[in-house]
């Protein structure tokens, strides 16, 4: 006789059945109907009308059968709470069973009935059962504490189970630990008032990592992942948690495995960067990560999404590992790709002929994602290993050449980045390009092809027909294909303006006229605009040099990285996101960071260490991942720096002779404005264009006045004044007043030697004398060419000002985003270099209240200001702007600013060598952001 | 941590349902069954996220397992429970199928119910779970036996109950290790490695204590000293290299690791019969048993010409068994001529194949097999994309050079020795991915 036939009764009447057989009185036929009902219950049937029927079954002395009614009681209990309250004593009299294993389960089952009324009956059995003499039963109850908490925070801690769980971390049995330290881990992450009575020491963390040694695995699994929430007091106790931790790497459990991993790159944070016992410690880290490897496909393909983390974070650890990641031919597709992953970022000059051969091998198999990635990767390596370029590329025309179509065109994909990264290089091979031209039928590849082809229009010799042909489906075409076009025709307009007037004038029309799209009529209307205005701005707008493009992609943002080191091993670490953004409502609020390093031990260290990497990681660069680098290739002529340079200096309107290929312009011109059909008078085309650009409203921000000097003290003379900065310079902006009875004349300013070497340019000079009850305003030009002298506070100036009455001293504060200069815009590759170089202990937060702009208005504030915005994130829902600056004495400052929606406050983090300019530049952010 | 676990058959109907934490409702067991189970495509990750609810999920013969949280749960744990979770019920009724799970669907609920506590993994030990989960239905249990089982449950040694007493103390052990290879056409070694097990079968009495010693490098370098006389007698015996250099190992549980990483011995307390006591990796010096060397030539569009050499590099004494060599043919195959000196070869239409299979081989021997293979005429432009050639074999011997030097028994209470334990040891050497690309 078997079970399985439980599942097949699907008669009508069932239920009614069901009742009278529970009503009998035989055992056998009440624990067969009983099992029934949990099989319908399983396949998701109701069974909830039977609930006092099989409520009756309870009060039995058979295990099974008490089992099985407990399972059925947990599903439905909520349903029928007033029922359920039945049960309670039985609970109870369970609870208080000389059988350890009844009293176990009575408090287990007790716990998941997540009724309100049958918690209060809870509370005097859980206490019992929390000093129970059985370990079984108290490491049950450890975990109904656990349950009572999600059901109820306040009860418990009302009830004092706090207290009572916490004494559990030092009861003898290490299974009561683990379950103890479980249920306290999971109360933290929901309630932080809970904190205080449940806050891990040094001591707690001892007995865990004793309690380590001798429990289960999944107890080793808690107690690891406990530990690496908490932050050691120093190096030494970092160091000594990490030996005692490495030796699980070699545990058989991939979970324990991980979880000590995590431990460990948590805990290296806060050793020293180049001791011994780090490297001891990277060396020990590679052989289990490998080993993962060769678990179940599953347990890899966590594996492998964590070592995508860890090679990031530390490169080093498993740089000679590469051969590992081949991919095998029956590893699983998931298996597969993360491999990939992973062997691109372990390439390097040293490995990558085997990767190569290995990439090619790749290229030519079934699955077509692995297939395109695969190619994707072989553009990679030629971008990120300079002398195997042309490996790559003649690798890439090979496949070229199978024409086999989606990794043709995946491969013209990665050649156009190829173009990007070593330009002028391998032009040759554009005619192969171009006989595929027919069979690309993806987005993205063509404008690819078409980017190429608009960027060498001068050497393809029929670059016009080409680009004719695609613009016969125009309207047909993808937006991003479209804005391609549009700007390669342009391209080719300025290379060869003779013959390809038509086609411009075409294309024009039909991004200006023909589309509803707003960014491809936009983008249209500038070159119009240029075109007719100003070819020379045009060509230097349009054909201006590319910035490079870098050499890592795909790289996780740092702070989330650290993040999610933090959670290795965890979900967080598969899916790369931060736990809140798959986790529900506001638990584990709380972000995990990486421990700061600890400065005990290493007084007298001043230097700034090197960074943690070693020298041959290559650096960090850009953040965006591929869709953004994507975006900005194409993209490139409107976002590029070398259209911010525009938008600060905008194009002077040159005489109207044309540079080049005279006639052509000039009948363009014209053709332009009778296709326009309407008033398009060129003079107010310029200040449209200035419309675009914004520029009436780039105006930095300059404090109002104030007195430096009263009258009082100078003797009738009131100075008032304040600082800007125009066309480069540092302005003092001086009123002065006259409130005595005489004229002022013979004025004279000088500087006492200051912070910044500040300076007046030239002597001030003001021709007529200075009548009583007069003012005048002297903008006066300093420069930074002056005596250099710490002044405290920093910005501090001190001045004398001469009269024909008496020489009068006083002092102001410089603000400090006068002293912004223009140039102060970092290149994102150097940016990530330089952040993640300065010692994170240079790190200073600064909340700036109450601002009402958006990000975008920010960005555009700062930049008036020269605070320049290299980066804009969106983590999590808040905007992370990464910005640079640099004072006029040349000392860099990188500042993060996070501005979460709807939070008036934001969040500045300023890093630099020097961190004496801090405060001043707090100021600036706080005055400029609040203007 | 876990919110609930499921178990469907093929066609996505829920065999078993338990549900461990109220953020999981009824609809997540839909959720699963129509984006995973019936997804169009094929699964790209065993991970899925469905509305913020996260679905693991391994499938063993037509059986999908599913773990449902919505928290950010420990992702290795999870899957390492799973896999857990499918030996302990392996151990009770054999074989993962949709009529072993329907048979025994109570029992799973009671097995869920110990081993998952709100979502927490508790003592997964087969041995230990048998003690108190039975199919016969619980016999009233004594009070000294309840404590007994409740103090094995959560005890130190959770692996082995005290009591249990043999009259001929014995115990097995074998050395198995699967070969990995991938060698490129031209006879490159790509990549190598050997996976070793070994797995233990121990029947002794008491809670005895053991000792195990290898020829691992760092083992032999620290220990060396002191088992000197042993190691050369056994090493002289054996020739061949002395200590092999393994990359990293990993132990069952019972192995004290600290005592390993501090002073370098392996010590434990066995379970008592089968369990697998550590597992290694090596990649240094593996002798490699077989040598494919492959000649493929297409001559025009509809032939193909395949030679195939295979070189067995090992002692001439020893046999190896079970050879097989399995060389892809293309999809657009029509016929196939095989000729080969030794053994059988077959072309396997369904395969897509010739399978040529060699019963027993000895050392230092050569054997070549070559087909003529007809093509079809296809329009097909996409080239064939030639998987690699695979071998499997059985050779007696450890590959890696993994040699056993002693396993010392104590049992200070009871009164035997070493010396009366019976030991056995065996090597057996099996092709893991053993691939030679063509």
């Amino acid at each position: 006789m078997t079970d399985s036939k439980y599942f097949t009764t699907t008669k009508k009447g069932e239920v009614f059945e069901l009742k009278t057989e529970l009503q009998s009185d035989k055992k056998e036929k009440k624990k067969e109907a009983v099992k029934k009902v949990i099989a319908s219950m399983t396949v998701g049937k109701d069974v909830s009308a039977l609930f006092p029927d099989v409520l009756n079954c309870i009060q039995t002395d058979n295990l099974e059968l008490k089992k099985l009614v407990y399972l059925y009681l947990m599903n439905y209990a909520k349903s029928q709470p007033d029922m359920a309250i039945m049960a309670v004593n039985t609970f109870v009299r369970d609870c208080e069973d000389s059988n350890p294993l009844i009293r176990a389960l009575a408090v287990r089952t007790m716990g998941c009935i997540r009724v309100d009324k049958i918690i209060d009956y809870l509370c005097q059995p859980l206490r019992n059962c929390l000093k129970d003499e059985d370990p079984y039963v108290r490491k049950t109850a450890a975990v109904c504490v656990a349950k009572l908490h999600d059901i109820n925070a306040q009860l418990v801690e009302d009830q004092g189970f706090l207290d009572q769980l916490r004494d559990l971390l030092s009861d003898s049995n290490p299974m009561v630990v683990a379950n103890a330290v479980a249920a306290i881990s999971e109360i933290l992450e929901t309630s932080p008032t809970a904190q205080q009575v449940l806050e891990m020491n040094s001591s707690t963390i001892n007995k865990l990592l004793t309690a380590l040694n001798e429990c289960t695995e999944w107890g080793q699994v808690f107690i690891l992942d406990a530990i690496s929430n908490y932050t050691p007091k120093d190096d030494k106790e970092a160091q000594s948690i990490c030996e005692r931790v490495t030796p699980r790497l070699a545990h058989a459990n991939a979970a324990v495995v991980l979880s000590a991993v995590k431990v460990v790159m948590k805990f290296m944070e806060m050793l020293e960067a180049n001791s011994e016992y780090i490297s001891t410690l990277v060396k020990k880290l590679a052989p289990p990560l490998v080993t993962l490897l060769s678990a179940e496909p599953e347990i890899q393909y966590v594996a492998l999404r964590n070592i995508n983390l860890v090679v990031q974070k530390r490169p080093e650890i498993l740089k000679n590992e590469m051969k590992v990641f081949f991919v095998k031919y029956n590893d699983p597709i998931y298996v597969k790709l993360e491999k990939l992953d992973i062997m691109i970022r372990l390439t390097s000059q040293a490995n990558i002929a085997q990767v190569l051969a290995e990439l090619k091998e790749y290229a030519t198999e079934v699955d077509v994602d692995f297939v395109r990635k695969s190619v994707r990767a072989i553009g990679r390596c030629a971008i990120k290993v300079e002398p195997a370029a042309e490996r790559c590329v003649s690798t890439l025309l090979d496949l070229i050449q199978t024409k086999v179509n989606y990794v043709v065109q995946e491969a013209i994909v990665v050649i156009k980045d190829i173009f990007r990264k070593y330009p002028n290089k391998y032009e040759s091979i554009i005619a192969t390009l171009c006989e595929n031209l027919d069979t690309l039928d993806e987005p993205e590849a063509r404008a690819s092809m078409i980017w190429i082809i608009g960027e060498y229009a001068e050497r393809i010799d029929n670059a016009d027909e080409l680009l004719e042909s695609f613009l016969e489906g125009f309207q047909d075409e993808n937006t991003q294909v479209q804005l391609q076009l549009l700007t390669a025709i342009v391209k080719l307009f300025l290379k060869r303006p003779t013959d390809t007037q038509d086609l411009v004038q075409q294309v024009l029309s039909l991004a200006t006229q023909d589309s509803d799209n707003p960014d491809l009529r936009d983008r249209g209307y500038i070159y119009w605009r240029l075109l007719s205005t100003d070819p020379a701005a045009a060509k230097e707008v349009v054909l201006a040099e590319k910035p490079l493009i870098s050499e890592e992609t795909d790289l996780i943002e740092p702070t989330l990285l650290d993040e999610l080191i933090c959670n290795i091993s965890s979900l967080a670490s598969v899916y790369h996101k931060p736990p809140n953004a798959f986790v529900e409502g506001s638990k584990s609020s709380l972000r995990k960071i990486l421990p700061p390093r600890s400065q005990s031990g290493n007084v007298g260290d001043d230097q700034p260490s090197p960074p943690a990497e070693a020298p041959s990681a290559p650096a960090a660069t850009v953040i965006p991942g591929v869709d953004s680098l994507i975006g900005d290739l194409l993209d490139m002529d409107l976002g590029g720096p070398s259209m911010q340079q525009q938008q600060m200096y905008p194009p002077q309107p040159t005489s109207q002779t044309p540079v080049q290929g005279g006639g052509g312009m000039d009948l363009l011109g014209e053709g332009l404005d009778s296709l326009l059909g309407g008033p398009a008078p060129s003079g107010d085309s310029l200040g449209g264009l200035g419309d675009i650009f914004g520029m009436p409203t780039a105006q930095s921000y300059v404090p109002p006045q104030e007195v430096w000097l009263p009258a009082s003290k100078g003797k009738g003379l009131e100075v008032t004044g304040t600082f800007s900065r125009k066309q480069g310079n540092v302005i003092m902006e001086l009123t002065f007043a006259n409130k005595a009875m005489q004229p002022m004349t013979g004025f004279a300013i000088q500087f006492n030697k200051n912070s910044f070497g500040l300076m007046p340019a030239s002597p001030i000079n003001i021709p007529s004398a200075l009548l009583p009850n007069q003012s005048t305003s002297y903008s006066l030009q300093l420069s930074t060419m002056g005596a250099v002298q710490r002044m405290d506070p920093l910005a501090n100036l001190q001045v004398a000002i001469k009269n024909n009455i008496d020489v009068f001293y006083f002092s102001c504060l410089v603000p400090m985003h006068a002293l912004f200069v223009e140039d102060g815009e970092m290149e994102k590759r150097v940016f990530l270099a330089t952040w993640k170089d300065i010692p994170a202990q240079n790190e200073v937060q600064h909340e700036i209240c109450n601002v009402q702009h958006n990000a975008d208005t920010i960005s555009q504030k700062l930049k008036n200001n020269n605070v320049f915005t290299i980066a804009k994130r969106n983590v999590e829902g808040q905007d992370m702007l990464y910005q640079s600056l640099k004072l006029t004495n040349g000392i860099w400052v990188l500042a993060e600013l996070k501005i979460q929606p709807n939070n008036p406050n934001f969040m500045l983090s300023l890093k630099a060598r020097a961190m004496d300019v801090y405060q001043g530049i707090q100021q600036a952010f706080d005055n400029i952001l609040h203007n | 941590m876990i919110g609930g676990l499921f178990i469907y058959n093929h066609k996505g109907e829920v065999l078993i349902s338990r549900v461990y934490r109220d953020d999981i409702g009824r609809n997540a067991v839909d959720a699963f069954r129509v984006n995973v189970i019936h997804a169009r495509q094929q699964v790209r990750s065993p991970v899925t996220n469905i509305a913020r609810t996260s679905f693991f999920h391994i499938k063993r013969s037509n059986i999908w397992l599913a773990a449902v949280t919505k928290q950010n749960v420990n992702a290795a744990m999870v899957f390492e429970f799973l896999l857990k979770m499918v030996e302990v019920m392996q151990s009770y009724f054999g074989k993962i199928t949709e009529e072993n799970v329907k048979n025994n669907f109570v029992l799973i609920y009671e097995i869920l119910d110990e081993i998952l506590d709100f979502g927490y993994p508790q003592n997964t030990d087969t041995g230990i779970l048998k003690t108190f989960i039975t199919q016969q239905g619980v016999k009233s249990q004594s009070k000294e036996e309840t404590s007994q089982i409740t103090s094995q449950v959560t005890g130190q040694i959770g692996w082995r109950r005290e009591g249990i007493k043999y009259r001929r103390n014995e115990l097995f052990l074998d050395v198995l290790e699967s070969v990995n290879l991938l060698m490129s056409p031209q006879g490159q070694v790509l990549s190598a490695h050997v996976a070793g097990r070994i797995v233990m079968k121990s029947y002794l009495s008491g809670m005895p204590e053991c000792k195990f010693g290898i020829n691992d490098k760092v083992l032999m370098d620290t220990r060396g000293r002191s088992n000197m006389d042993e190691s050369s007698s056994r090493t002289g015996a054996t020739s061949g290299k002395s200590s092999i250099a393994i990359d990293d190992c990993q132990f069952h549980q019972c192995v004290k690791l600290s005592k390993f990483e501090t002073e370098h011995s392996i010590s434990f307390i066995p379970p008592d019969g089968e369990f697998e006591l550590m597992k290694y990796r090596t990649t240094k010096d593996i002798s490699l048993p077989f040598r494919v060397i492959p000649l493929v030539r297409e001559v025009g569009r509809s032939k193909m010409e395949v030679k195939v050499v295979v070189k067995s590099n090992f002692k001439p004494s020893l046999l190896a068994q079970k050879v097989e060599v399995r060389i892809p043919t293309p999809l657009n195959t029509s016929g196939v001529q095989v000729i080969c000196m030794k053994g059988r070869a077959k072309y396997k239409a369904s395969e897509n194949a010739i399978v040529w299979k060699i019963k027993r081989m000895g050392g230092m021997k050569e054997c070549q097999l070559s087909a003529e293979i007809e093509l079809l005429n296809t329009s097909d432009k996409k080239k064939w994309t030639r998987p690699p050639i695979s071998m499997n074999f059985e050779v007696p011997f450890a590959p890696s050079g993994f040699k056993v030097r002693y396993l010392k028994v104590f049992e200070p209470k009871l009164n035997y020795s070493d010396h009366d334990v019976i030991k056995w040891v065996r090597y057996i050497g099996r092709s893991g991915h053993y691939e030679t690309r063509c």
